[in-house]
């Protein structure tokens, strides 16, 4: 079917094209500038002469980073919680996902209601506090992984996508072969939901690389104990805490903007880089998380 | 009479066969839902007892068990708190605006992207008007402070090359204001097209094909036929972010305030941990989070009944 447009409509079409990339250039601006500062020349960022194209060309100031020990330490910290978090929440919301999505089992209401009534009604964040600090993991990296790697969201998601999507009557005829409800999980119902597993896992993995919160709650004395996040905060924004020279490479100091700048760059990459890969579960997601129940 | 009885013990002892059948076939589920139950039960029903804080004057070296249980004395003494009144104030204020200026721009942006047929602008557009969404609060805080400081940020050095004064963007109340509202808008337009695209594409395409038999334009066609079908939503997430109005996000906030800019800064999740973690005065941040968490639910159930009422899906 073919409409022949009239130049009214040509109009119209270049004017929503035109705001369009407006406003997704607003939304890739900033990292082309703060990208183009942090391999800038020194000299060129103190004159104020960086805008959208690095001047000169210098790799000074991610040198500086991957010398402070402490921000590669953070990383390393990032890494490990995001993995663990992970593994824990996806065995944890799996299993459950499963066995609430089973008309078998007696008391799924009760248990359903049980856990989505934490997300209405949270104790809040001094509760949450006095409950690490009696459980002795204040400090530690427990405190960053267990309270939050149990989303009672991503179970709704993952309960309401096995409900849908997992035909009946497949796992009765396979109960009925006599498997277990552990082999159903592990060889039915696991291999089939491929594409809601990567999205409940990328789920947890971008939540917990991002957030900081707990940990500026949690981790108090331990600083080698701070995520990423958490590093840039005192780093950039707060500006509290200055940038460390390993083993005396200090020379000729690097101006803070441009530190700063590579440090924002450096945290920002990881994401940047595996975004394109996994935007299109994080669509999915959504818009099975829009339809609740 | 014999046979009756018969009957009635066959009766009887079928369930217990039964049960016995039962739970040989599904007590697997069963074990599945242990350790589950048990991470629910230790970090989210374990916090609850703790609430009791807020209702004793607690003190560190006695313990919860040991401090003296005083009533409503702690609430009373933050309801007159001078903070409390602007905190709730802000917390509104900062969710009323939120409200006003990024709620809107998602509907716009999908009838915009609605628009487009020219696939690979599309798809890049909204690789890129996603982007935001995610990247951590920290990031964005220090983006905002690379573009927008008075002296050094990139848009300040464009204003002043135009001759014009800086504007102090984050340094300002009002600036601040308007900065976190907008930077706010930048992180989530792109994202919340998405529950709207999904909803449009379901509209059905023959509405489209009347309105263009009846002289419909694009422009009408989308006031008239795009619009009226995605007002469902738009009603339910509308009375969704209502429900939210008593909740703040911490981690924005305090990404991007600084010394200079207090005024608003003061919202309630930035009082509770200025209170309780950072002065060590937990019965009264305990008592303030409880106040939120109390009026949220209230605010959660109001808006689940009113959605349910106007024949939306509700939200719980």
């Amino acid at each position: 079917m073919k409409i022949k447009k009239s130049w009214k409509d040509k109009v119209v079409d270049v004017i929503l094209y035109v705001f369009l990339l407006l406003m997704s250039l607003i939304c890739l601006f900033p990292f082309i500038h703060v990208f183009s500062k942090s391999i800038s020349e020194e000299a060129y960022v103190i004159a104020n002469k960086v805008f959208l194209l690095p001047k000169g060309f210098s790799l000074n100031a991610y040198q500086k980073v991957f010398a402070d020990s402490t921000i590669l330490r953070s990383l390393w910290v990032t890494v490990l919680v995001t993995v663990v978090f992970t593994v824990i929440g996806m065995f944890l919301t799996i299993c459950a996902a499963y066995a609430l999505s089973r008309k078998e089992l007696k008391g799924r209401k009760l248990m359903t209601f049980l856990i989505l009534a934490t997300m209405y009604f949270t104790a809040g964040t001094i509760p949450d506090y006095m409950l690490m600090s009696d459980l002795h993991m204040l400090d530690t990296i427990w405190c960053l992984i267990l309270p939050l790697c149990f989303a009672p969201y991503n179970l709704l998601i993952m309960k309401n996508n096995f409900a849908s999507n997992i035909p009946d009557s497949l796992v009765e005829s396979a109960l009925i072969d006599g498997a277990g409800h552990f082999t159903i999980l592990g060889k039915i119902v696991v291999p089939l939901s491929k594409p809601i597993m990567a999205t409940i896992a990328l789920f947890y993995a971008v939540g917990r690389w991002n957030a900081y919160s707990d940990a500026l709650y949690y981790i108090k004395q331990r600083t080698d104990l701070r995520p990423l996040q958490l590093k840039l905060y005192y780093l950039v924004v707060a500006a509290t805490e200055s940038f460390q020279a390993e083993g005396g490479v200090v020379g000729v100091m690097t101006n803070p903007e441009v530190m700063k700048a590579a440090c924002v760059i450096f945290a920002t990459l990881p994401i940047i880089c595996v975004y394109p890969f996994v935007q299109k579960y994080f669509v999915q997601g959504t818009m099975i998380g829009a339809v609740k129940g | 009479m014999k046979s009756d009885a018969a009957v009635k013990a066959g009766k009887k002892q079928k369930p217990k066969e039964n049960m016995a059948l039962y739970l040989k076939k599904n007590w697997q589920l069963y074990v599945l839902m242990i350790l589950p139950m048990l991470f629910i039960v230790i970090f989210k029903y374990g916090a609850y007892p703790f609430l009791t804080v807020a209702f004793k004057d607690y003190k560190v070296a006695r313990g919860i068990n040991g401090s003296e249980w005083v009533g409503l004395e702690i609430f009373q003494k933050i309801f007159n708190h001078k903070d409390f009144g602007k905190s709730v104030y802000n917390t509104l204020l900062l969710n009323i605006l939120d409200l006003l200026f990024s709620f809107p721009m998602p509907i716009i942006l999908a009838l915009v992207l609605n628009e487009i047929r020219c696939k690979w602008f599309k798809k890049v557009t909204q690789t890129l008007l996603y982007l935001p969404h995610f990247l951590s609060w920290v990031i964005i805080g220090s983006l905002a402070y690379q573009l927008f400081s008075q002296n050094s940020g990139v848009v300040n050095i464009l204003i002043k090359n135009a001759g014009a004064s800086p504007i102090p963007f984050l340094q300002d109340n009002t600036w601040w204001l308007i900065s976190y509202i907008l930077i706010g808008v930048w992180q989530s337009m792109g994202w919340g097209t998405i529950i709207y695209l999904a909803a449009i594409t379901s509209v059905n395409p023959e509405l489209y094909e009347a309105a263009r038999v009846d002289g419909a334009g694009r422009w009408k066609q989308c006031l008239h036929v795009t619009l009226p079908c995605i007002r469902s939503t738009i009603v339910t997430l509308l009375i969704m972010n209502l429900g939210k109005m008593m909740q703040g996000s911490f981690e924005r906030i305090y990404a991007l305030s600084n010394m200079k800019a207090t005024q608003y800064t003061t919202t309630i999740p930035v009082l509770v941990y200025r209170w309780g973690i950072e002065s060590g005065k937990f019965s009264e941040a305990t008592a303030l989070g409880l106040f939120q968490s109390v009026i949220g639910l209230v605010l959660v159930l109001v808006s689940d009944y009113v959605a349910k009422r106007l024949g939306e899906d509700g939200l719980i």
